[in-house]
């Protein structure tokens, strides 16, 4: 799994089928949302916005787990591969968060009145976005790579105790943010006519997560290894 | 298809500018994140592609070293 070579032969491979699958899904997904679901009978049409607010702010919840458990790996075991992960995680991670809160915004003003409100799901995601541009942060301020990526692991791993309190935040405050509507156990508070092209987004996202972590993981190895005799073997054969 | 006509599915009953916005800012920055790596591992692979052929071209013109 740690072997460069390795994984650049097999990321290559899957990338070539998951990016048409995901542009595919992705395309899908918002046209059954804006087209075909019904509105909400309180909401309207607005509601359509959930299509692309809940999968992003759900993938970007799960990739922070992600850099984190890259970071732990990083720290105990020091892999490389590990602290290429974590950075690649970073920036997508921090584009989803910013998606879910800017379209939040949005939601929010036809909604509840106002573009902003100081609640603690809202907050709490802020949070979010501000460990991810830490972590993007830490990486660059550092010259040298392995004490950059151990202060990013560390900083990843304390930044876990801010994934529960996200979870919960719509059920221990109760502010504006209506608490979750799907649930895994029991019945979800919305129609299956707008929860599969929900699901079906939030598995677009997924989708578009994996790759973009496999892409941004790929440009930078190639720069890692410029000088690695399998690389220019590749480059040689293309 | 839930909407009657083109002009009904632009305003949504007063909420098209949200829901359009809401879209243009997801999938923009969506294409920029997709579009940057690809980009950016296609400029070093050619870089290391342009310095492979100098190293062939100054082998190929000084043979014996």
């Amino acid at each position: 799994m740690g072997s460069p070579p390795w994984f650049f032969r097999f990321s290559g491979a899957v990338v070539r089928w998951l990016l048409p699958l995901t542009i595919g899904l992705l395309l899908l997904g918002a046209a059954w949302g804006l087209l075909v679901a019904p509105p909400d009978f309180r909401q309207g049409n607005s509601y359509r916005i959930i299509y692309v607010h809940v999968p992003a702010a759900v993938v970007a919840l799960a990739g922070y787990y992600v850099m984190a458990f890259a970071g732990a790996v990083s720290l105990i075991w020091r892999i490389k591969m590990a602290d290429v992960t974590m950075r690649a995680v970073a920036p997508v991670g921090a584009v989803l968060t910013a998606v879910a809160l800017v379209t939040g915004a949005i939601w929010g003003k036809p909604t509840w009145g106002t573009w902003w409100v100081w609640d603690a799901r809202i907050t709490s995601m802020l949070i979010l976005l501000f460990l991810y541009l830490g972590v993007i942060a830490l990486f660059e301020a550092y010259e040298n790579k392995t004490a950059a990526a151990r202060a990013c692991a560390v900083l990843s791993l304390v930044g876990t105790v801010n994934i529960p309190i996200i979870y919960k935040s719509v059920d221990w405050w109760y502010a504006l943010h209506q608490p979750a509507s799907i649930k895994f156990t029991g019945e979800s508070a919305i129609d299956s006519s707008m929860l599969h092209p929900l699901l079906l987004m939030i598995g677009a996202f997924y989708c578009l997560f994996a790759l973009t972590v496999l892409l941004n993981m790929r440009a930078e190895l190639v720069w890692n290894h410029r000088e690695a005799s399998w690389l220019k073997q590749m480059v040689r054969n293309v | 298809m839930y909407f009657a006509s083109l002009s009904a599915l632009w305003h949504m009953d007063g909420h098209g500018f949200y829901v359009w916005l809401s879209y243009a800012v997801t999938f923009l920055p969506v294409a920029i994140m997709l579009w940057l790596p690809i980009r950016r591992q296609r400029q070093h692979w050619q870089w290391i592609a342009a310095e492979q052929r100098r190293i062939d071209s100054r082998r190929a013109e000084a043979p014996g070293e």
